[in-house]
């Protein structure tokens, strides 16, 4: 059908070399190729955000972009956040403000959070919101997510 | 005592998976030699189907199988009602694959299976249908005149009509001091979870068994038709929900799909997933909320309200699906709300159309008929230069006339009662905690360019005994630690979590020695499903009751074995005293251990458990109120929300951190769908909103403030935890809060909303036209 490409990326610190058809996503070359399935497809066409990633530090929308474009990226992704069991801050406070119902979104929202805080570390609520207006929720209603955020750009500014 | 669990804000144990990416929804499951299957959809509203060409998509490498109707043969079966089953409906059911035409777009007509996702919808674009376009009918007016006739060997396309009688409303308003007539029309809109549907079959063909993950919501249920149309022993099917993407009402309800899916795995052989698109998503999965209200009211001159009457009509789509005529008939059973209303008829009208089928969204009836009563009071109130305030305390049934009898207002039930609450003390409540009073002087103010307004709604919704039983399995183990067996299932609200308290309170365990189980028909034998806010009421009931009931057997036995009477002891975080001891007794492990290894306890059975169902067939009413502070901008129609609060009491709130997630959550949605959310049709009954450009959910930038305020003063009677549903209460009164207070804000114009949603295009030409008029 399509052709096939050689590529290498690095997910999580951890190096992988796969032949890919060029017209599969980088979306679902992580979900079904290397079986990080933490990355979620809520609309597949760039609207819902549920599919953030990082990809050389900043966050992208996996559904809309090719495997072949990631090639020799290094690439983030939910499942690199914690350490072992060690939670990131982010993961934690989006526990401890009930940021999450379904989970469905969850790992679009801390991915774009994550790039979000490194640029800026203390940001204003209204700064939170806007960071975060690209990507969608159905459950939670963000009010509890934008806390979650604020808290743990507290936590690691201190 | 120890401190109890429940009313406790204990943070979610479900949450660590899904902030790791360690959830399994239904598209992360892969199963060795797993196929993948794609639909094939109308792409037109209302046609003949000529021909279906499948040879060039069978003959791409890696199709394996291309099935229409005719390949399913006698099996072939509609998707059955579930609920509501309005005589007249059933002739309207969806047949599992077209049959000779389509009626909506977006109805499955064939379904390809392929090695991978990418080759099978490489398949459906290599299929050949020849389509002969026959007028559509999308409009409930036009649908009624029959000169379209969406499914012709019917004649017409008034499917049913469910009629209400309550009093005598036509005396009443023979003798009213006052009558108004209105017409009101809540919008087509929808749930649209962030996970679209999906499954994943696997027939065993050595066992012939099927295994099915993704199915959701209502598994004992579901299972039973699929084993009906597999023809299979229903134990044979084992039906897991694992992690689940968002319900609100849409998902986990019987579709095609349900039964291509296994249909397809059975014939293969293999398992076979299917993950559904955004874009199937808005035009398949089940719409709601589009009905229409021609609505009276009859009162005397001090407001004292005489009756309604009411003409309800749904527009029910092209198909009737498993909800039958439960949002037109629920959105009549509930018009009378909280308020004495002696008299009321109504008629229900279902209409058929060529639009995608109706089923439930979150709050399903409750906020259409909020939003029809709510607005006809604040008119009224007006006309009768009443305070709205008033009016309503006026009216609301008062805590002394509970339980309140409103009379048979559901197809074939029983009569609804309002089974416990203190209405005026809600009210009184709400509007002390939004400064309602201090806020006021704003109403209809001109402030920097935009008008204020303030709107409020009173809701009251039932839930419960809406399907009759729900069942619990605790088991007392080694460790020790206590495994819990539900039958209902969860959607993404922290059950999880929840129930480990309702069952640590009620067993006397600390609550992390529980694990919590659900979703799985093998688990607990019969069960309907986690729908409508019942899931605590009735799941949590249910395991309350066998948490109870295991804690009598323990204490029996440990009774037994010290030479006490069991009312001599008690149970309490995990150890059994002797009443008016501090020392414990008897260590549970211990118990467990000689329970296991001899046959003298426990009647010879080795294992500590109790199983119990609760049963009950009336419906718990959740209430409250809404309140918005809007400010409205009359050149683009702009409604700003400035402030919002939800009071609702539930009862008894098992966990507050997931109740006010409830409420915040659900007022999100039902401020979404009032201001931006619509299912749009254009020409030719083309659905304009396929994509998340076009169907506008709301985003973190469009959300306001949101208070919820839970209040606990009135526990139901009707089960043993004085719960009343939480998952609902946040959504009910958005649509009327909003509309009354855009009204309130825009009246110096003369604008009374009468027409959901308030998107800027709508406000903006409601503003014009009232504009023009009085030019005029
Ligand atoms: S799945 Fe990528 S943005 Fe929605
Ligand atoms: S938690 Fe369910 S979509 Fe965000």
């Amino acid at each position: 059908m399509s052709s096939k490409h050689t590529i290498t990326v690095t997910v999580n610190g951890k190096s992988y070399e796969r032949l890919v058809e060029a017209r599969v996503t980088l979306a679902d070359f992580l979900r079904n190729e290397l079986d990080l399935t933490g990355t979620h497809l809520g609309c597949e066409h760039g609207v819902c955000g549920a599919c953030t990633i990082l990809l050389n530090g900043e966050a992208v929308r996996s559904c809309s972009l090719l495997a072949v474009q990631a090639d020799g990226a290094e690439l983030l992704t939910v499942e690199g956040l914690a350490r072992g069991a060690e939670l990131h801050p982010l993961q934690q406070a989006f526990q401890d403000q009930h940021a999450l119902q379904c989970g469905f979104c969850t790992p679009g929202f801390l991915m774009t959070a994550y790039a979000f805080l490194k640029e800026r570390p203390k940001p204003t609520e209204t700064e939170v919101r806007e960071a975060i207006s690209g990507n969608l929720c159905r459950c939670t209603g963000y009010l509890p997510i934008v806390k979650a955020i604020l808290q743990a750009a507290g936590k690691t500014t201190t | 005592m120890a401190k109890p669990y429940i009313g406790a804000p204990i943070k979610r144990r479900e949450d660590i998976r899904f902030i790791t990416g360690k959830g399994t929804y239904a598209d992360d499951i892969k199963l060795p030699g797993m196929l993948h299957a794609a639909i094939l959809r109308s792409p037109r509203a209302h046609a003949r189907i000529r021909s279906i060409d499948t040879a060039q998509a069978r003959a791409i490498p890696g199709v394996v199988w291309i099935f229409t109707l005719k390949d399913i043969g006698e099996m072939a079966v509609p998707v059955p009602m579930r609920m509501y089953k309005v005589p007249g409906l059933e002739r309207y059911l969806q047949p599992l694959l077209a049959r000779d035409k389509v009626r909506y777009m977006g109805e499955p007509v064939a379904v390809v299976v392929a090695e991978s996702r990418y080759l099978a919808e490489d398949a459906l674009d290599a299929i050949e249908v020849e389509y002969e376009d026959l007028p559509e009918v999308l409009e409930l007016r036009a649908a009624m005149r029959n000169e379209v006739l969406v499914h012709e060997e019917n004649g017409t396309n008034l499917a049913a009509v469910h009629e209400i009688s309550i009093g005598d409303a036509a005396r009443a308003f023979e003798k009213a001091d006052y009558v108004r007539r209105e017409e009101f029309r809540v919008h087509r809109h929808t749930g649209n979870p962030m996970e679209t549907r999906g499954l994943v079959a696997n027939f065993d063909v050595g066992k012939r068994e099927l295994t099915a993950y993704g199915m959701t919501k209502l598994l004992h249920y579901n299972r039973q038709v699929i084993a009906s149309f597999l023809k299979l022993p229903e134990h044979n099917l084992h039906f897991i929900e694992n992690d689940i993407g968002g319900g609100f009402g849409i998902r986990g309800e019987l579709y095609p799909e349900d039964f291509l899916i296994p249909f397809a795995s059975m014939r293969l052989g293999r398992p076979v997933k299917w993950i559904e698109d955004r874009r199937e998503h808005l035009m398949a999965a089940n719409h709601s909320r589009e009905v229409t209200c021609e609505l009276e009211i009859a009162a005397k001159k001090d407001g004292t309200l005489l009756a309604l009457r009411a003409r309800i009509y749904g527009n029910m789509g092209a198909y009737v699906r498993t909800h039958g005529g439960l949002v037109p008939c629920s959105t009549a059973a509930l018009l009378p709300g909280p308020y004495r209303i002696p008299n009321y008829q109504c008629k229900v009208h279902c209409v058929i159309t060529n639009k995608t089928g109706m089923g439930t969204y979150r709050a399903p009836g409750r906020y259409e008929s909020c939003f029809f009563r709510e607005r006809m009071l604040d008119m009224m109130a007006a006309d009768l230069e009443i305070d709205p305030v008033d009016l309503r305390r006026k009216n609301l049934i008062q805590p002394e006339e509970m339980p309140y009898e409103i009379g048979l207002t559901r197809p074939g039930t029983n009569p609804t009662v309002l089974d416990s609450g203190n209405y005026p003390s809600a009210l009184n409540r709400a509007l002390k905690e939004f400064d309602y009073d201090k806020l006021r002087p704003l109403q209809g103010r001109f402030e920097n360019g935009r008008y204020h307004g303030i709107g409020l709604a009173y809701f009251v919704k039932n839930t419960g005994g809406l399907e009759p039983y729900e069942g619990a399995r605790v088991v007392l183990r080694d460790g020790p630690s206590v495994t819990v067996y539900l039958s209902i299932n969860v959607l993404g609200q922290g059950h999880e979590t929840a129930m480990a308290q309702i069952c640590a309170d009620a067993l006397g365990v600390p609550m992390d020695w529980i694990s919590v189980f659900h979703g799985n028909t093998d688990l607990v034998p019969f069960g309907w499903g986690t729908f409508a806010s019942r899931g605590t009421v009735m799941g949590g009931s249910a395991l309350h009751l066998a948490a109870q009931g295991l804690k009598k057997k323990i204490l029996t036995i440990a009774g037994d074995h010290l030479g006490a009477g069991p009312a001599e002891l008690d149970l309490q975080e995990g150890k059994i005293y002797r009443k008016g001891t501090e020392a414990p007794a008897l260590d549970l492990g211990k118990l467990v251990a000689l329970v296991r290894h001899s046959t003298m306890h426990n009647q010879g059975q080795p294992e500590l458990e109790e199983t119990a169902y609760f049963n009950s067939n009336k419906m718990t009413h959740s209430y409250g109120v809404h309140l918005a502070h809007v400010a409205v901008d009359p050149e683009t129609g702009m409604v700003e929300i400035l402030k919002y609060m939800v009071v609702e009491d539930v009862g008894r709130c098992i966990n507050p951190l997931l109740v006010h997630g409830q409420a915040v959550g659900a007022a999100v949605q039902g401020i979404g769908g009032t201001l931006l959310e619509e299912l749009v049709y254009g020409e030719n009954g083309q659905l304009l909103t396929t994509t998340f450009r076009d169907y506008v959910l709301p985003s973190s930038t469009d959300v306001p403030a949101i208070e919820s305020v839970v209040l606990e003063e009135v526990p139901s009677p009707l089960n043993p935890l004085g719960v009343k549903g939480a998952g609902e209460g946040g959504m009910v009164g958005t649509g009327a809060a909003l509309a009354n207070a855009v009204s309130y804000a825009l009246s110096s114009l003369g604008v009374e909303i009468k027409e959901l949603p308030l998107s800027p295009d709508k406000v903006r030409a409601l503003i014009r036209r009232r504009s023009a008029e009085q030019a005029r």
